[in-house]
């Protein structure tokens, strides 16, 4: 590490804590709903606690408790969290090329903690610069300590919060609002969310399950290669060049 | 306790869901990807983040029946959050201020209801 990044690390806690705040927010309905659920499907509090420690993907465990009521054996649960997790890959694949300082055990660490809320934020951060490798180690984990406490308090004593107080229900669409906000930085990346949101959408209405969402996300990255090349596009980006 | 069918059943989800989270960063992370890839990659997050959101927005679900609703809450909510979040570029501004919007619309609706 240079003496760079060593200045840029010095207030990394505090960095990623702050970072993180939103998406811990945004957990805790979630993760409380998802330990109110589990208790009644008969998992214990430990349960729910070690499921988060060695799952730690929200909408998998939810299928898994779902799965568990309706007595699924542990074969199926386990290949649909595989399915329903795939989509990680898009994530890490595209974080990587920000992590070339870390070395394997950094990145089997940080790995842990690669979920949609951790890598909007971290991604942001990192394209508009003064973001580390450290910080977003934080976030990852932040976060998931963050869900841990969540869902075991559910198990506990969820079902004595009124459901949808304070609108918090709404806390982790807000965040993909923002997070999506501010991702858009052209056109392409206008065309790439819009192609994506609704192929996402329509193929919803068809399919069960969430590989819309890989299916959707991969559609509108490709149209973009694609679009990118068409000489119509070309011409728009150039008039918009000389415009500004 | 957990009893060892759980921690084996939870064991084997952990693990499914960690390698495709770990195996493209060890893969990608030091070595040079081709331009068309990388490019792909970077509108991988817009493109992800609207797959996620928009079918949130846009669709409503009835019983297993899900259907296209374009006058719902979350749908109208989202209207103010998007142009407070490009205006502010605060992550937390927005989410907090979504969230209150989003309970004041629940509760003119719910009034509007009883009323």
């Amino acid at each position: 590490m240079n003496g760079n990044d060593q200045d840029r690390d010095k207030n990394f806690l505090k960095e990623g804590l702050g970072a993180a705040w939103p998406i811990c927010l945004g957990y805790m309905p979630i993760g409380m709903a998802l330990g109110v659920l589990a208790q009644k499907a008969g998992l214990g509090a430990w349960d729910v606690a070690l499921m988060s420690v060695l799952v730690f993907a929200g909408s998998a465990q939810f299928i898994c408790v779902s799965m568990l009521v309706g007595g699924a054996a542990s074969a199926p649960i386990i290949i649909t969290t595989f399915v329903v997790n795939l989509r990680h890959v898009l994530l890490s694949s595209s974080l990587a090329k920000y992590l070339d300082s870390m070395n394997i055990k950094g990145l089997a660490l940080f790995a842990y903690g690669v979920t949609d809320e951790s890598f909007g934020v971290n991604y942001t951060r990192f394209f508009t610069g003064g973001w580390s490798p450290k910080k977003a180690l934080v976030v990852n984990h932040a976060s998931n300590a963050c869900w841990i406490v969540c869902t075991v308090a559910g198990a506990y004593f969820g079902e004595l919060i009124p459901a949808g107080a304070f609108g918090i229900d709404y806390a982790l669409i807000a965040m993909f609002i923002g997070l999506l906000v501010f991702q858009i930085r052209g056109l392409i990346y206008t065309a790439a969310a819009l192609i994506a949101g609704l192929c996402a959408a329509i193929m919803a209405l068809f399919v069960d399950g969430n590989m819309n969402i890989i299916v959707g996300a991969m559609m509108g990255a490709t149209a973009c290669l694609a679009i990118r090349r068409t000489v119509f596009f070309k011409r728009l980006e150039k008039a918009r060049e000389a415009k500004s | 306790m957990t009893n060892p069918d759980l921690l084996l059943l939870f064991a084997g989800m952990g693990l499914v869901t960690y390698l495709p989270r770990f195996i493209p960063l060890a893969l990608f992370a030091k070595r040079e990807v081709p331009a068309w890839f990388s490019e792909w990659l970077s509108y991988i997050p817009s493109a992800l983040l609207a797959a996620l959101l928009v079918p949130e927005l846009i669709l409503s679900k009835t019983g297993l029946e899900v259907s296209f609703d374009f006058w719902n809450p979350r749908l109208l909510v989202a209207v103010p959050t998007f142009l407070l979040a490009a205006k502010t570029k605060s992550l937390g501004g927005t989410v907090v201020a979504g969230m209150l919007l989003y309970w004041l619309a629940l509760k003119i609706i719910e009034a509007s209801l009883s009323g």
